[in-house]
């Protein structure tokens, strides 16, 4: 019986991986991954692919990941056609597929920038710099591979002390996540910590911050961040004319409920070029190579 | 020595020099405790634990099925495989085989396979079958060597697949279903946690929900998932088996395309350091070199250090708890003690970890005390099992209670117990590589950056590394358990 069912799974596998490449042949896939609120990705992206499949034409189908390494990879394997990625994950993703380009970014992430924050047992004040206080401090960057959590907040720090933060920092730890990195410098689990604004700012007015136990201390210059990067080969496949289609369908993206889930004001024009300050940054703390 | 010594001396001197090596191995961990103030966070969980909420019930039941879904057919198949294995397991390059493959953890193998076939059902399947294959290889080939020869003696000529077939296999098919079936629960463990990295099974919203807070989703996730575990025995029937392998292959996710030449390019190129392919020898030597230095050697002592402390921490804490879960030893308060071992060994240790992490601050010891209760929660499980199983040794004039626990179960326990313990030594050393992500550089750390920079050829040689370390554990840990005459024991 046994080995029946393995014959049995591997057929069912093969037919199942052939019928789905014909399926997915003429579907356009696209992954986003926002940098709040994870939480039932497949129904809010599905009215995003909804949009744009009634915009393009074609069936447009969302496929949910859980990091940016997996983003990058699904669009480097050609699993997804189009991606929102962050500053960081969408230089390493044009570096991998060539002709891809960056077509929209988010209003927001014109000028976007990082909190550094600090329980108050540390009693740091608010202040224009850095302070010399957070030496010997423990502290928390967001995702290892974040743009607004990692790179560009280790790239101030580096600027500022002229150090590694693990040279400065009495122990540096990465959250996985912004709003992890507000709970755990909330709980006092690290003294300081790196987060997105945008993920602050929204969990304060939702009152889930407790200003006495933890507030920012300092905001970065600010930088490029999340954008909207398509593959190089859609015209040849979708026809002539398809990446265009796809930017306007993102410009004219009006609806508040689509918006939200990003979440984004609106979405602007953006090329490769916006980007050249992170990878700069990131061949300079070398996570690029 | 035998003459001089009973078997209980001689398994209490390996208990105290484990104990001792552990208490060395806590001045080589990255240990500090800080002084967190968790009680905002800790009543979120708390409140959300007790307030389960799920918006869509249907997103939840797929997830649940695709859970088991996967945790069937990678049993199914590697059960078949590690049989295969375990008849050629007197050859030394099947027993190095089987080694290599189950010491590297689902995870990395979850996270290699995607990088070729995407998030898809193969992905998640490879990621389960290769390991398992080699963890049943190793148990099916102990369990054979137990078997008295008897009936195969009398099959004369027969080859070595008839001997099996109709000899070894038949003989030992009680022993070998108990496996099969204790590893199922284990199989549901991994599906679950694949979900972590992007698989579509229950811990994919787990993860999602409690990384970022919303502590009630997370608690539906996981009391569903509880629920499964706690309740295997009920729906799990042999004879609905091939029906259920069905449904599995019908419930399985869509596969995304596979592009061949991606494949190609990743076991070729991607998987290799630059100088390497370019065929520069001083370049690739200096690029091994440089990781060796910076990653593995430091990784390697931390993630040594955690394994032994916490390797010695669950043997106590199973001795400690296991009473509580058998009718014999406390009645039928038992039934609260198995809640406890069920909730134990089914919270993924990394959610333990980061309780621990609340309570005591990020080094090393949320790790050791992660580890230790749930491998202790697991040990202490199948202990109180044995106990109970004992139940022909129980007479009118048994003692009971604290008395029958010293006297008579413990000790009659005890070689099994560390025979447990010596098995789940690589599990736990396994398990201590992925405590990386809570920022001690443990080998998972660096594994773990180095899929975060797209650098495959370091995250490839790192998993290389943990893998041969688990192959020299599980050398070691065979060679005492030989040495002290413990038997396999029954899971």
């Amino acid at each position: 019986m046994k080995f029946r069912s393995v014959v049995a799974m591997v057929v069912a596998l093969v037919a199942s991986s052939m019928m789905s490449t014909a399926a997915l042949a003429e579907t356009f896939t696209f992954t986003a991954i926002p940098d709040a609120d994870e939480s039932r990705l497949n129904a809010r992206f599905g009215k995003v692919a909804d949009y744009l499949s009634e915009q393009l034409g074609v069936d447009v189908k969302y496929i949910p990941v859980k990091s940016y390494p997996a983003a990058i990879t699904a669009f480097r394997n050609d699993q997804v056609q189009l991606a929102w990625f962050g500053g960081l994950s969408g230089v390493q993703a044009r570096e991998l597929v060539e002709g891809s380009e960056a077509i929209a970014q988010g209003y927001e992430d014109q000028f976007f920038k990082t909190y550094i924050i600090a329980h108050s047992s540390t009693g740091i004040e608010a202040a224009d710099a850095l302070q010399d206080s957070v030496k010997g401090k423990t502290f928390t960057f967001g995702s290892k591979g974040s743009t607004s959590g990692r790179l560009m907040p280790e790239f101030f720090i580096r600027e500022h002390f002229e150090a590694a933060p693990d040279e400065i920092f009495s122990r540096v730890g990465f959250s996985g996540d912004h709003s992890r990195t507000i709970a755990q410098v909330q709980s006092g689990v690290f003294d300081l910590g790196a987060v997105n604004y945008s993920v602050w700012d929204t969990e304060l007015k939702e009152g889930k911050i407790d200003t006495d136990k933890v507030k920012v201390i300092w905001t970065t210059p600010t930088y490029p961040d999340y954008q909207w990067t398509i593959r190089g080969d859609v015209d040849a496949r979708y026809g002539e004319g398809f990446k265009q289609k796809v930017t306007d369908a993102l410009l004219n993206m009006k609806d508040e409920d689509l918006l939200a889930s990003f979440p984004r004001a609106s979405f602007v024009p953006a090329s490769n070029d916006d980007y050249a300050p992170i990878e700069a940054t990131g061949k300079a703390i070398g996570l690029l190579d | 020595m035998r003459d001089t010594h009973s078997t209980g001396a001689g398994l209490r001197t390996l208990s105290l020099w484990f104990a001792l090596v552990a208490i060395i191995a806590l001045f080589f961990a990255d240990i500090f405790l800080y002084q967190p103030d968790p009680w905002i966070e800790l009543s979120r969980i708390g409140t959300g634990m007790v307030t389960p909420y799920w918006p869509d019930i249907s997103e939840l039941a797929i997830s649940a099925l695709h859970t088991i879904s996967f945790a069937l057919l990678g049993v199914a198949v590697s059960a078949c495989l590690g049989v295969l294995l375990a008849m050629w397991f007197h050859w030394r390059a099947v027993r190095v085989f089987s080694a290599v493959i189950r010491s590297v953890h689902e995870i990395f193998w979850g996270l290699l396979f995607m990088q070729v076939f995407g998030l898809s059902a193969l992905t998640g399947l490879l990621a389960i079958i290769i390991p398992f294959s080699g963890i049943f290889a190793k148990v099916f080939a102990d369990i054979f060597h137990q078997q008295p020869a008897t009936a195969v003696n009398t099959m004369g000529q027969a080859d070595r697949l008839s001997r099996f077939i109709y000899g070894w296999i038949p003989q030992a098919w009680p022993a070998l279903s108990s496996y099969v079936r204790y590893r199922f629960e284990c199989a549901l463990r991994s599906s679950a946690i694949l979900g972590f990295i992007g698989l579509p099974t229950l811990g994919f919203h787990l993860e999602t929900a409690f990384r970022q807070g919303d502590y009630s989703e997370a608690a539906a996730v996981f009391w569903v998932f509880l629920l499964i575990i706690g309740t295997v025995r009920f729906w799990l029937y042999k004879r609905f088996l091939p029906f259920y392998v069905l449904a599995a292959i019908f419930l399985l996710p869509e596969m995304p395309p596979v592009n061949a030449s991606f494949i190609w390019q990743f076991f070729t190129q991607d998987l290799w350091p630059v100088p390497l392919q370019q065929g520069d020898l001083s370049g690739t030597l200096s690029w091994y070199g440089r990781v060796v230095s910076d990653e593995v050697i430091p990784a390697l002592i931390q993630t040594i250090a955690i394994t032994q402390a916490a390797l010695v921490l669950s043997g106590v804490l199973a001795l400690m708890w296991y009473p509580f879960a058998s009718r014999w030893l406390v009645g039928r308060f038992s039934l609260i003690g198995r809640f406890k071992l069920l909730v134990l060994r089914s919270v993924p240790e990394l959610m333990l970890a980061y309780l621990f992490m609340l309570l005591f601050g990020p080094s090393a010891l949320p790790a050791i005390f992660a580890l230790a209760l749930h491998n202790g929660g697991l040990i202490a499980f199948l202990l109180a099992n044995h106990s109970e199983d004992a139940a022909d040794t129980q007479r009118i004039d048994s003692a009971s209670g604290v008395v029958r626990y010293f006297y008579q179960d413990l000790p009659q326990r005890y070689p099994a117990f560390l025979a447990l313990l010596f098995y789940r030594w690589e599990v736990i050393m396994r398990e201590s590589a992925i405590m990386g992500v809570l920022g001690i550089a443990t080998l998972g750390f660096f594994i773990d950056s180095a899929f975060e920079e797209i650098r495959f050829d370091k995250a490839f040689f790192l998993i290389l590394v943990a893998a041969m370390l688990n192959v020299v554990v599980d050398s070691v840990s065979r060679r005492v358990r030989r040495a002290a005459g413990l038997t396999t024991p029954r899971m």
